[in-house]
């Protein structure tokens, strides 16, 4: 039996071919090291995310993420939902608490699921996957199997949003939140923990409908980290890794800026660092590649 | 007679109490104490994105500037990062406000037509109910195609070097346009989802006629 096992909510964009698929697979061998049970829960359905708010209405919003709850109680009993995506947690979280909140919803959200045949009897807990590692395992925990520090690699925490607010991490702040740059020191590189952007919004689904809102903001983050002396950024955030990544090469034409620093996962750093391969890490799923993560990568592990 | 006329007629000069009735978390508004600190944190309104920022809206509800707040492009310019619910001293779910009153426009069909992310804002709602998961091309794609045929070939090259970035991480797949990923139980999501909208509307329309 593993350490810790958890019910598991990949979201959309870790699906294979999608935008974070890369990032479920260092999440998978991560988890690997650290013996944590992921199980997807059977037919998850999207969470909506917030951008759906046109349409989506309040009722049936907290439906589809109370339908993951119902097949989770339903196929995995007990186990607390762990999701990766920022969006899929805000969700899930946001209609967790409204439920518990108004008996009213609650009411209604079994109504509406009776027509799938399914219900809801317990509340689960969401939790983050950082959430997991830093309160479940703990830093300590996660150093231990550092095989590969990542020396000399100065690395820009980004955190964004939906990771931070409304919600945040138990014990960080919504201004200056530090346990990604903890993250990164864990894996023996260097933090920027002055880094003055980590908590700017990329702009969110704006990077689709209005580009230049959201490429004005990226614009700032990326900056940022280039005046900071850093080699490359990790964050959290599916949206906010794909906005801050895939767009550079369109900025530069809008501003004349000349950037082209990778956006990483946490997780795949820690894979890296745990000696992990580069296709262990997704390393081939950048569109900027990390080509000093890399060359850490390819060298021999000291056991 | 239109929805619209309907609920003009039933709340007139009364448009907080239509906006408290009828707009998710529409009940708060009268709690804000016009600080600014709203405004002043939102990124999107540092681009002059926004018409009337949040604080402003607020204060045009309780003014009973129903035409104008409603067809304002500027809670569309909300980019769900929630800096404005955490920093409001009065504990406002701004954030939340903005989508509802967005929601409303857009149901009454004041909203602008052409606001950009309104359109998206539909599409991926749509997209992502449909089979139970997003399928990110056909996302793209619909956005891309919005004004025609002609336009949508001009923004997908526009897009060209970042799709070919995407695909050659294998972050996009072509396929996706054939089907792509999605729920097994999608008959079950179309009834709890018809179900949901049902309910929804019933509670609206007796705060309505209570």
């Amino acid at each position: 039996m593993a350490k810790h096992e958890y019910a598991f909510y990949p979201g959309c964009s870790s699906q294979k071919g999608a935008s974070a698929s890369n990032y479920l697979t260092s999440v998978e061998s991560m988890c690997k090291t650290l013996d944590v049970k992921l199980t997807e829960i059977p037919d998850w359905n999207c969470c909506g995310a917030s951008i759906g708010y046109a349409e989506a209405g309040e009722l049936p919003r907290h439906v589809m993420n109370a339908r993951n709850f119902a097949l989770s109680e339903k196929n995995l009993p007990g186990q607390e939902i762990v999701a990766t995506c920022a969006a899929c947690w805000l969700g899930a979280r946001e209609t967790r608490e409204r439920l518990t909140h108004s008996d009213t919803l609650m009411a209604d959200t079994r109504e509406a699921l009776k027509e799938a045949g399914l219900t809801i009897n317990e509340m689960p807990n969401i939790r983050h996957m950082v959430e997991v590692l830093i309160e479940d395992l703990g830093f300590d925990e996660m150093k231990k199997h550092v095989v590969r520090p990542l020396e000399g690699v100065k690395i820009a925490g980004y955190v964004g949003c939906q990771t931070n607010r409304p919600f945040g991490v138990d014990g960080e702040s919504f201004e200056n939140p530090q346990y990604l740059d903890k993250m990164v020191e864990m894996v023996g590189a260097e933090s920027i923990p002055e880094y003055d952007m980590k908590v700017t919004c990329c702009g969110g689904a704006l990077a689709f409908s209005e580009p230049e809102k959201a490429q004005a903001q990226i614009k700032d983050i990326v900056e940022s980290a280039y005046d900071h002396g850093a080699e490359m950024i990790v964050t959290p955030c599916p949206l906010c890794q794909a906005n801050v990544e895939i767009y550079q090469g369109q900025i530069n034409q809008r501003y004349g800026t000349k950037f082209n620093i990778p956006v990483m996962y946490y997780s795949q750093l820690m894979v890296v660092a745990y000696g992990g391969s580069a296709k262990d890490a997704a390393l081939n799923g950048q569109v900027i590649k990390a080509r000093r993560l890399e060359e850490i990568a390819a060298k021999p592990v000291k056991r | 007679m239109s929805a619209n006329t309907a609920l003009a007629e039933k709340y007139r000069n009364n448009f907080l109490k239509e906006i408290e009735e009828q707009v998710e978390m529409g009940d708060w508004v009268k709690m804000c104490m016009q600080c600014g600190v709203c405004s002043g944190s939102c990124p999107t309104n540092f681009q002059s994105a926004w018409e009337h920022p949040p604080q402003e809206l607020f204060m045009m509800i309780r003014a009973g500037k129903r035409e104008e707040v409603l067809t304002s492009s500027s809670m569309w310019n909300c980019t769900s990062c929630y800096n404005c619910i955490v920093r409001c001293p009065r504990k406002l779910p701004i954030t939340h406000i903005m989508h509802g009153i967005a929601e409303y426009a857009h149901r009454l069909g004041m909203a602008p037509k052409m606001q950009p992310t309104r359109f998206f804002s539909g599409l991926f709602w749509k997209n992502c109910t449909h089979t139970g998961r997003v399928n990110e091309l056909k996302l793209s794609m619909g956005l891309y195609f919005k004004d025609g045929l002609g336009a949508g070939i001009k923004e997908g090259m526009k897009m060209k070097d970042v799709a070919i970035g995407l695909l050659k991480a294998k972050r996009l797949n072509p396929f996706e346009l054939l089907g792509g990923h999605k729920c097994k139980d999608q008959k079950g999501i179309q009834a709890m989802l018809k179900k949901a909208y049902e309910i929804e509307r019933s509670r609206k329309a007796a705060k309505m006629a209570g």
